[in-house]
């Protein structure tokens, strides 16, 4: 059984009266791409931050690549890639400056960093671009810089917080066909998001925080069925059609939820012919992590 | 994965608290963003203390042809290298630290590699001094035009500058964790930093003053930074320097422990 690549054991961390981690529980094997699945606030920056030592957990465990974080963080972080949130790339440096000085951050040897800065130009599939300055690119091509700036010295773990948000639906794929990359070459991937697509597409296992700890854990498919089955039904109307519909569900023991204007009947693959004429009108569809997420925490994610 | 323990060998030799390769890191991210902008700072350093050394050479230098024995144009025009020293290395300690931290967020950023806050904080203070060490050049040369004689002496003037720029960009540093808000740096600059500036001896010596206020600037790093740039310029006096040298040094490193203790609270939760 190998070591996992990074841990997390009954972690806390509160800023002030708000417990923003809350016995937060978590291993990742090697290789594999684990989402950190959770509405804002949910704890997933927070976590993030305590693995690279920039936020120091009030108590529990943490290890990172082998090193107990926050004491050996430096040794941890040398192996890492962290992708931000927010673009922090140098904005009047050039595609290839912004390469350079992050590998020297990086630790790539001097002899070594033209070829880091090739890679990171293929990564982020800027070669022909590579002396232009970075305001003068468009948001994908910043986007993917940010990321490839992040893997100049092929780290073992790559930590990425909410590598989409707010961005194009185009520009989301690109930065998905990197993430596929990484999975494939074996690279340890944390990924923290709130898109539902996103972690079905990309991850091996997901884990859903709420409110600062760890509600479930598994693989995208195999969570959704143990807790939303594998269809369900979408209804719509006034919020009296709607009553009757959780009401039909009710006595089939089906588990509903609602959203906005509509109610969706989890499980329905479970429904019999009659229960589907009790319902009446509705739109069949698989169910999805969200479904989960949902039931789980009451919660929405938002998308 | 089988490599996880040969990594963690090799770290463990490599990685200590205080590193060459974090410190070049952070000063090759610093040397690559000054070639985009050393065309205005350096303007920028350079230019005011000039004209200050022109404006008073001239204007008071009508009136007063030498003070303590040296023509006023070269005495203030030494005063002036230590102006250029001091406005180049305390505004950027206050207002860079300050905006990579708030607005930018490039500490996020740079936190998340193998560097540390006090190596980040004093390589970034390195940085600030070496370059306040050469803006204290261009009043020189401009003395020097002036009829100032060069001598040896002069070439110690990077180094004097160095060391005052580096305990005065961490007192810059040291602020910029301080301040509620950007605007709050006003208060520093009229309360503290003008008087340093004016209590050092760079326009007027300072044996006018009450024999209270003169006690006073003893504790004035800049004043000591004056006194081993002239003594610099013309002709070392061993003894008192070595004073002004250990000022300088103390108050780099109580500088140093300050801003490292109150950014590093600011920087990691």
């Amino acid at each position: 059984m190998t070591a996992p690549a990074l841990a997390l054991r009954g972690v806390v961390k509160s800023f002030g009266d708000v417990r923003a981690v809350d016995g937060l529980d978590l291993e990742v094997a090697p290789g594999t791409c684990l989402g950190l699945l959770g509405p804002n606030g949910a704890g997933k920056s927070t976590t993030m931050r305590m693995l690279t030592g920039q936020c120091i957990p009030d108590s529990g465990e943490i290890e990172v690549l082998g090193h107990p974080v926050p004491r050996r963080s430096k040794q941890a972080r040398a192996r890492m890639g962290v992708v931000p949130q927010r673009d922090l790339l140098d904005e009047q440096l050039t595609v290839r400056q912004n390469l350079d000085v992050w590998a020297s951050l990086l630790r790539v040897p001097r002899h070594l960093r033209d070829d880091a800065i090739r890679r990171g130009l293929d990564i982020a599939r800027l070669v022909d671009r590579a002396d232009a300055r970075v305001e003068t690119l468009s948001g994908g091509m910043r986007r993917r810089l940010l990321i490839a700036r992040s893997l100049v010295h092929e780290p073992d773990l790559v930590l990425l917080d909410e590598p989409t948000v707010g961005l194009d639906p185009q520009i989301r794929g690109d930065v998905w066909t990197i993430v596929d990359g990484l999975r494939s070459r074996g690279v340890t991937t944390l990924m923290s998001t709130h898109y539902i697509e996103e972690a079905e597409r990309l991850c091996d296992d997901v884990a859903v925080v709420s409110h600062g700890r760890v509600i479930a854990r598994g693989a995208p498919a195999v969570l959704v069925v143990a807790h939303a089955g594998t269809e369900a039904l979408d209804c719509y109307g006034s919020p009296e059609r709607l009553a009757e519909v959780e009401a039909v569900a009710s006595t089939y023991g089906l588990p509903t939820r609602r959203t906005g204007p509509s109610v969706s009947v989890l499980r329905a693959e479970a429904l019999p012919t009659s229960g589907l004429e009790a319902i009446g009108d509705h739109v069949r569809r698989p169910a999805n992590l969200e479904d989960v997420f949902v039931l789980l925490t009451g919660e929405r994610l938002e998308d | 994965m089988a490599g996880l323990d040969e990594v963690s060998a090799v770290d463990d030799a490599r990685l200590g608290a205080w590193e060459p390769m974090a410190f070049r890191g952070i000063w090759n991210r610093e040397a690559t963003n000054f070639t985009r902008f050393w065309k205005s700072s350096t303007f920028g350093s350079i230019v005011e203390p000039t004209i200050n050394l022109l404006a008073f050479g001239f204007g008071f230098g009508a009136l007063v042809s030498t003070v303590q024995g040296i023509p006023y144009i070269q005495f203030v025009g030494t005063g002036a290298v230590a102006t250029a020293v001091l406005f180049s290395s305390v505004f950027a300690g206050m207002y860079d630290t300050y905006i990579k931290r708030n607005f930018m967020k490039t500490y996020d950023g740079v936190l998340s590699t193998p560097v540390d806050v006090p190596e980040l904080l004093l390589a970034e203070a390195a940085w600030i001094g070496l370059k306040a060490g050469m803006f204290g050049m261009g009043p020189l040369l401009v003395a020097i035009v002036f009829g100032l004689p060069p001598s040896w002496g002069m070439l110690a003037i990077p180094l004097i500058g160095f060391l005052t720029g580096f305990g005065f960009a961490l007192m810059g540093q040291w602020f910029s964790g301080l301040v509620p808000s950007i605007d709050s740096f006003s208060y520093v600059q009229s309360a503290l930093v003008t008087p340093l500036f004016l209590l050092a001896g760079i326009f007027f010596p300072l044996s006018g003053f009450p024999q209270w206020v003169q006690t006073l600037a003893l504790a004035n790093p800049l004043y000591h930074s004056v006194e081993l740039i002239r003594d610099a310029v013309f002709g070392w006096q061993p003894a008192a320097d070595v004073v002004h040298v250990l000022v300088l040094l103390a108050f780099a490193g109580i500088m140093a422990l300050l801003s490292i203790r109150v950014l590093r609270r600011k920087l990691i939760d």
